[in-house]
């Protein structure tokens, strides 16, 4: 039987308190809450992914005892399938970067200068092939992974995303908690009409049907003002910051994730609809 | 013969670990029936009515109702006998914020009528009651008598076999106390069992054909449990 599907003459057995209960408030603060750390963990998610996917098939040939044998790494490098870009990187640049901590001394014509060969490998080609030729021409050569360099802060990445979801379940779970009280709460103040209802003959479904469309109501409502004010917050935070999308090469969220969100408040009425039944079945079950 | 709509099998109830307000009530009630149920303050009378509209279980003996014993029933099966059951309480247990007309719909409602077959039914009783122009009246701004009949309209509306009333006369006047005892007496007419718990000797005087129940210090003062006491006849000695 459709639970919202009730008559007027049933709508007024449980007169609804609206916005002024305290549901529709504590769904809002709760909604609040979990959809700007669900974006939060979605932006972590597709940084993380964007940086991925930019190093993905970049590494480095690092020659440390001098830039003499760097033609011969980038032969080797460039003989291999797949392999495409293959570019030394200038050591004027290599002086620029290290100035950075050697300060003017970086510019002494004395100072030994690793060779830094950026390679970029094609899709389906095997890093460990290339590898092993290069350090076949060049024993002294480190063919290294931008991703094994990043592999720390992607995996912080990782754990802040996996952290938010976390946080996302427990927030619905102290959501469910509060609406297993405010259910049990809604059963005493209408007590009197319940026992009277019982008495006539009503079954639990019943009684149960009156509440849990007025809780779902109050959850939607709570759950669309909270998800307004938590997709207000998020643009003046996504406008404000463009840090995120300068690093990442990406806007933090997209549409895709904006669908996500918006389905969240649904989804904790939803959520609250089904708590709500399980809390008033069973404490209607506690009576004759 | 009718047969028989209450049947009482030493019967016990007690609430919680206190000390037993009910003890081996043993009877039977005919279909059909007219029975006033009297005793002290404190006999047990309220305790018997919640046997009888379940809203106790007894804890111990067995307690049929409309020939099946529902003294361990699963409790998803009692709103279907509660249907059968209307109920006059002495507190009224009217729902304050609906008004006079959805009070006494309640039962049609519940019971999944309508609203095309629930409002002649309910205007026709109201009107019975004497409560035609009350009808959008909620009861805080409705007197006593008035809360009064709107209970009874309640509990008879939906033409219940068995009429539980507690006190049904006591808030209103001799001529409505005559209106409401024309009613049951009408109802019983038809068919329908009546138990009234009354301390009003007048409408037990008023009632020819009723049989009267006597309970005292929980115990029903008629050993043979065929409850054959005239109204008016003296009450035997309780029974040990």
């Amino acid at each position: 039987m459709n639970s919202f599907a009730i008559s007027d003459a049933d709508r007024r057995l449980i007169p609804s308190s609206g916005l002024r209960g305290p549901v529709p408030l504590l769904i809002a603060i709760m909604t609040f809450v979990m959809v700007v750390v669900a974006a939060a963990g979605l932006a972590l998610a597709n940084t993380g992914a964007v940086i991925r996917a930019g190093v993905e098939h970049r590494y480095s040939i690092q020659i440390a005892d001098g830039a003499a044998k760097a033609p011969a790494a980038i032969a080797a490098a460039r003989a291999q399938p797949g392999v495409g870009r293959v570019n030394q990187v200038d050591p004027a640049e290599l002086r620029r970067t290290l100035e950075r901590w050697l300060g003017p001394a970086s510019a002494e014509a004395d100072l030994p200068l690793p060779a830094v060969i950026d390679v970029d490998l094609k899709p389906g080609a095997d890093p460990a092939a290339v590898a092993s030729a290069i350090r076949k021409a060049v024993p002294s050569a480190r063919f290294v992974g931008h991703r094994t360099s990043l592999a720390p802060l992607l995996k912080a990445l990782r754990g802040l995303t996996l952290l938010a979801m976390g946080l996302v379940l427990m927030i619905a779970l102290a959501s469910a908690a509060a609406i297993v009280l405010a259910a049990r709460g809604a059963l005493d103040t209408h007590r009197g009409t319940i026992e009277v209802m019982h008495g006539i003959g009503a079954t639990d479904e019943q009684v149960v049907r009156l509440f849990v469309r007025q809780i779902a109501v109050d959850a939607l409502l709570g759950g669309m003002a909270g998800a307004a004010a938590a997709g207000l917050t998020i643009a003046l935070i996504i406008g404000g910051a463009g840090t995120a999308t300068m690093l990442a090469g990406a806007p933090p969220l997209g549409w895709n994730d904006a669908i996500w969100l918006l389905m969240l408040p649904l989804a904790i009425a939803l959520l609250a609809t089904q708590v709500a039944r399980i809390a008033l079945v069973r404490a209607l079950r506690e009576r004759l | 013969m009718a047969g028989t709509i209450v049947e009482f099998d030493r019967v016990g109830l007690r609430y919680g670990t206190g000390a037993e307000v009910l003890r081996d009530l043993d009877f039977r009630l005919g279909e059909g029936g007219f029975y006033f149920l009297t005793g002290p303050s404190g006999a047990g009378k309220t305790s018997l009515l919640k046997l009888l509209y379940l809203a106790q279980r007894p804890t111990r003996g067995r307690m049929s109702l409309f020939g099946d014993q529902l003294d361990h029933a699963p409790r998803e099966a009692l709103p279907g006998y509660r249907r059968r059951i209307g109920v006059v309480f002495q507190d009224f247990r009217l729902i304050r914020h609906l008004s006079a007309f959805d009070n006494v719909a309640l039962p049609l409602r519940i019971a999944g009528h309508g609203e095309a077959e629930v409002e002649g039914p309910v205007r026709e009783m109201l009107a019975w009651v004497g409560l035609a122009d009350r009808a959008s009246a909620r009861p805080p701004t409705l007197s006593g008598g008035e809360q009064q009949r709107v209970a009874i309209a309640r509990a008879v509306i939906a033409r219940p076999e068995l009429v539980i009333a507690d006190e049904p006369t006591g808030n209103v006047d001799a001529a409505m106390a005559e209106r409401i005892l024309h009613l049951l007496t009408a109802m019983n007419k038809l068919g329908t069992t009546v138990i009234v718990a009354t301390h009003d000797v007048g409408l037990i005087a008023a009632t020819p054909g009723a049989q009267l129940i006597r309970l005292e210090n929980g115990l029903l003062v008629d050993p043979t449990g065929l409850l054959r006491h005239p109204p008016g006849a003296p009450s035997r000695a309780a029974a040990p």
